[in-house]
């Protein structure tokens, strides 16, 4: 644990916020090179079937296209499914694009239009004509969801692959015996993340056989592989740079379409290529699974848990399962002795689901808490006291003790901030004027994870230092924590420190994503300056009369660019002097740092979430005037951009209650409203104030750093508080993402 | 790679693309001559032929307002209008607002209210936002809410937003009128 610092824990401004505002910051899609051709997909207009043909003729006729490449037509690619396979590919047989004539869903990449101008290459593009041989589709998660048997309705039921006990006490008979019962289902929708920026890739073609890539994605050194892959490059031929990345939520995790694409007309031309998807082809890519969600609790009179079964059904595409657990949140949260959790896919002609901001818990704490509001009504019980006569110091799953979890903290402090104690139990009871005033509150948990990661330090004589790692940073503030981490490691200011990342070339970095970069990433930063302090301390040492002689490293501290003894007494030695005595014009030092995967500890971030909502009497329009979200997530190293994830995150969690549903026309297998007049995402005007609350949590066991994370933490209760809320406003129970005001209205 | 196509090509031509034409922008002060076809947008004429990429294209439709850009002083979005349609125009786009090395007030203020995450709808919300105080209609944090709402964040930002947006609306009509902050 690092000690009380000058950096860390500081809201300090974001170090590449200037290039963001001044407009310098160039993405994936912004890289104009001399030369550079444009490429445009074709998308398929049928949901499964194959290619009969595709004529090109026409399209090639138009003055300034270069090439169509289609499946026909097109480099070699590869043949085995495991160099289809990124880091984060679920089992299955990915998606190969341009690969064979079969259609797997619609709007698929069927070829690519190349040409010298854009909008040339668009509007050949519309001249291609391709014959389909359709077969079937079948698209409707409902249809084939309502074909499975209900699974609470079983009586005895096989835990299925997860690994984790699904299944504690006799819970269908603790539901029958118990005071207060609550049934009911759920419905969360097909979501897609729309981050503002389009997919793009610029391939530069390097001119001696090598590839340089500017690509949208959380993962440089996930994209460079999948292209060394696929192409049958060398790794070492393949480089893959996103310094900036205009936002993702897990829709850059794994490589998208475009990227191999661009890299195949590039080889294909000997020529500089960059594929930007539209909006509405963004709606191709993954996206977070509906779910229907059954749920039993049972509950005694006084609230305390007797029974709590969750079963649900995801949908996946044919070719790959992709799942996230939705349904295990709720049983290691809350004590209860008798528990059952199910979950079960559905396969659709669909492109597979993708991670979308805390996937999994997002969805399966929307229907729990929402659930356990209504036990609150039934049982008569207010819904924050609800959950602090359930609370648990222990993961019920697995048995084991948290590391640390200032849950309590969070209910107290938020309830406190928003003035719950002023709430009348009664639905309908608060209004202002014409409109119903609902106050609703929820629980966030998320899991605070650590991957393997390696970052580089390196410094200089004159006391700058260059922190590196093959991160990315794609908003929540990667180059600012990187920069913060390395200042405070050397006693630096922050000028003296680069952070570099988003780069195939440097040190290996997972994905950023399930907000477990600033525990990887960061602890490899601090395993690095760490072993720089060390060679630092080492040639003060070798100073004539070294006032460190014989020191260990525990007995310096890293300030003001000096070594310095903790016990003071002028015992110190500059950075500079220790350089030169060293003979060291510069220091490089590359270390790594594990995975906690070996703590008998459980390791998670908690949130309380109150919402207010005001609701139209007459319109049923909702508004949500205010949100409280207390977070406790382990140290907080930058209260200005970590309170910037959670707001951000709230938003998210508005959209996703009251806004966002991907609709499908299930005649063509289609998503209809593929663009951002139609997919609804809260704009300024539906967002009103949000307050965050950090819960500082010391946690010496979870990492050297004390950090979980905080990327994800506040979308994960919120939809449930919004929900939660408009039934207290309305009286009426809307279990169907999202509450539009048609379903209020609805008898 | 099979089957080379330029066998199967028609005859050129055949689906002409339209002659280009001379235009010419005085964008950020400097006039700029480009000879673009009658359907490149304002945006695309920024992003590919000026290499002005700071103005961003979100949606290609108007529905997000990243390609928000100045023309003559107001607020456009910029995917929606054709470069041949502005020929003489002067246009303002986030390259333009800064003095040399001191930030516009709003680019400040975004910052210091950490008013963005990704960055990619910052240049299109920061010329908005200016655009908005030149049209002074916007007098409550509801009505900057509302005259805002045509540029998407999709990181959520928007509360910091309407804080730096506040800040540089306020702190400029007290110094211009000497009133005080409402």
């Amino acid at each position: 644990m690092i000690a009380a610092s000058s950096h860390l824990g500081k809201p300090t401004s974001r170090v590449d916020g200037r290039s963001k505002v001044t407009g310098s910051a160039k993405y994936a899609g912004e890289y104009n090179v001399p030369g550079l051709a444009h490429g445009f997909v074709v998308s398929s207009a049928v949901a499964k079937g194959r290619i009969k043909r595709i004529d090109t003729a026409d399209a090639l006729a138009v003055n300034g296209v270069l090439d169509v490449l289609t499946h026909q037509h097109r480099p070699e690619l590869a043949s085995e499914d495991e160099k289809y396979k990124d880091e984060v590919a679920p089992p299955g047989s990915p998606f190969r694009p341009l690969y064979d004539d079969r259609i797997h869903f619609s709007g698929q990449p069927v070829a690519l239009v190349v040409a010298d101008e854009l909008e040339t290459a668009r509007f050949a593009a519309s001249l291609l004509r391709i014959e389909y041989d359709r077969d079937e589709h079948m698209t409707d998660f409902e249809a084939q969801r309502s074909s499975l048997e209900p699974q609470l309705e079983r009586a005895t039921w096989a835990p299925e692959e997860v690994p984790r006990s699904r299944q504690r006490g006799n819970p269908a008979q603790a539901f029958e015996r118990a005071a207060v019962q609550i049934k009911a289902e759920y419905r969360s929708p097909i979501e897609h993340h729309n981050p503002m920026e389009p997919y793009a890739t610029t391939a530069l073609w390097d001119g001696d056989g090598r590839i340089t890539v500017y690509d949208k994605t959380q993962g440089p050194q996930n994209s460079r592989n999948y292209v060394a892959g696929v192409t049958k490059m060398s790794h070492d031929d393949v480089r893959v740079l996103s310094p900036f990345v205009g936002g993702a939520f897990g829709s850059g995790l794994r490589p998208q379409y475009q990227l191999p694409l661009a890299v195949l007309a590039a080889r294909a031309l000997k020529r500089s290529v960059r594929v930007t998807l539209t909006r509405q082809q963004m709606f191709t890519l993954g996206y977070r699974s509906a779910v229907a969600h059954e749920l039993a609790l049972g509950a005694a009179r006084d609230g305390g848990l007797a029974s709590l079964r969750h079963d649900v059904v995801a949908m996946t595409s044919q070719f790959e399962d992709f799942q996230r657990d939705i349904v295990h949140w709720s049983s290691l949260l809350y004590r209860c002795a008798n528990s059952e959790l199910g979950q079960r896919l559905v396969k659709l002609d669909q492109n597979t689901p993708c991670d979308m901001r805390g996937p999994g818990g997002t969805e399966g704490m929307y229907a729990i808490e929402c659930a356990m509001d209504e036990l609150a009504y039934a049982g008569n019980v207010d819904p924050l006291e609800l959950r602090l006569i359930n609370y648990s110091d222990q993961d019920q799953l697995e048995d084991k003790r948290y590391s640390s979890k200032e849950l309590r903290e969070c209910y107290r402090r938020a309830a406190e901030k928003f003035g719950w104690s002023n709430r009348k139990a009664q639905p309908r009871s608060m209004r202002d004027g014409n409109e119903l005033v609902g106050w609703g509150m929820a629980t966030g948990i998320w899991e605070a994870m650590q991957m393997k990661a390696s970052a580089r330090a390196v410094l200089t004589a004159n006391g700058s230092v260059e922190i590196a790692s093959a991160t990315a940073d794609m908003g929540p503030g990667t180059y600012t924590m990187m920069t913060q981490l390395a200042a405070e490691m050397l006693g630096l200011p922050l000028e003296n420190v680069t952070a570099k990342l988003g780069d195939s070339a440097l040190p290996h970095a997972p994905v950023e994503g399930g907000s477990f970069t600033t525990s990887s990433v960061g602890c490899a930063i601090h395993a690095a300056c760490r072993a720089v302090q060390k060679e630092l301390l080492a040639f003060a040492q070798k100073m004539p009369s070294s006032p460190l002689r014989g020191v260990k490293l525990d007995d310096v501290v890293f300030v003001e660019g000096k070594i310095r003894h903790r016990q003071g007494d002028r015992r110190e030695v500059s950075i500079a002097d220790a350089m030169r005595a060293g003979g060291a014009d510069r220091l490089e030092k590359q270390a790594d740092a594990e995975a906690n995967e070996n703590s008998k500890l459980a390791h998670y971030a908690h949130s309380a979430v109150f919402a207010e909502v005001k609701v139209d009497e007459q319109l049923g329009v909702i508004r949500v005037t205010r949100v409280v979200s207390a977070v406790a997530a382990g140290r907080i190293l930058n209260p200005k951009l970590a309170g910037s994830q959670i707001l951000g995150a709230v938003v998210g969690g508005i959209g996703m209650a009251l806004q966002e549903e991907t609709v499908t026309d299930h005649r063509f297998g289609r998503f209809m409203n593929h663009n951002l007049a139609e997919y609804h995402v809260p704009v300024n005007a539906d967002v009103h104030a949000i307050d965050v609350i950090f819960v500082e949590e010391r946690d010496d066991e979870i990492n050297p750093l004390g950090v979980k994370g905080v990327g994800e933490i506040g979308i994960v209760g919120t939809a449930a508080a919004v929900a939660n809320a408009v039934y207290h406003a309305t009286g009426k129970r809307v279990r169907d993402l999202p509450i539009t005001l048609d379903k209020l209205m609805r008898d | 790679m099979a089957s080379p196509s330029v066998a199967a090509r028609a005859p050129r031509d055949r689906f002409s693309t339209p002659p280009k034409k001379v235009v010419t922008l005085h964008v950020n002060g400097v006039e700029r001559t480009l000879t673009v076809a009658p359907w490149t947008t304002l945006l695309d004429a920024l992003r590919l032929h000026l290499d002005l990429t700071g103005t961003k294209k979100g949606c290609d439709h108007g529905q997000c307002g990243a390609c928000t850009v100045l023309l003559n002083g107001r607020r456009i979005n910029s995917c929606l209008t054709l470069a041949v349609m502005k020929d003489g125009a002067q246009v303002t786009t986030i390259e333009g607002l800064a003095q040399g090395e001191a930030l516009h007030p709003l680019q400040q203020a975004f910052m210091d209210h950490d008013a963005f995450q990704c960055g990619y709808c910052t240049p299109g919300q920061i010329c908005s936002a200016a655009g908005l105080i030149a049209e002074g209609h916007a007098r409550t944090t509801d009505e900057i809410r509302e005259l805002m709402s045509g540029n998407i964040c999709r990181c959520g930002a928007y509360p910091n937003i309407v804080a730096a947006i506040e800040e540089v609306m306020l702190g400029k009509s007290a110094a211009k009128s000497g009133e005080t902050a409402r």
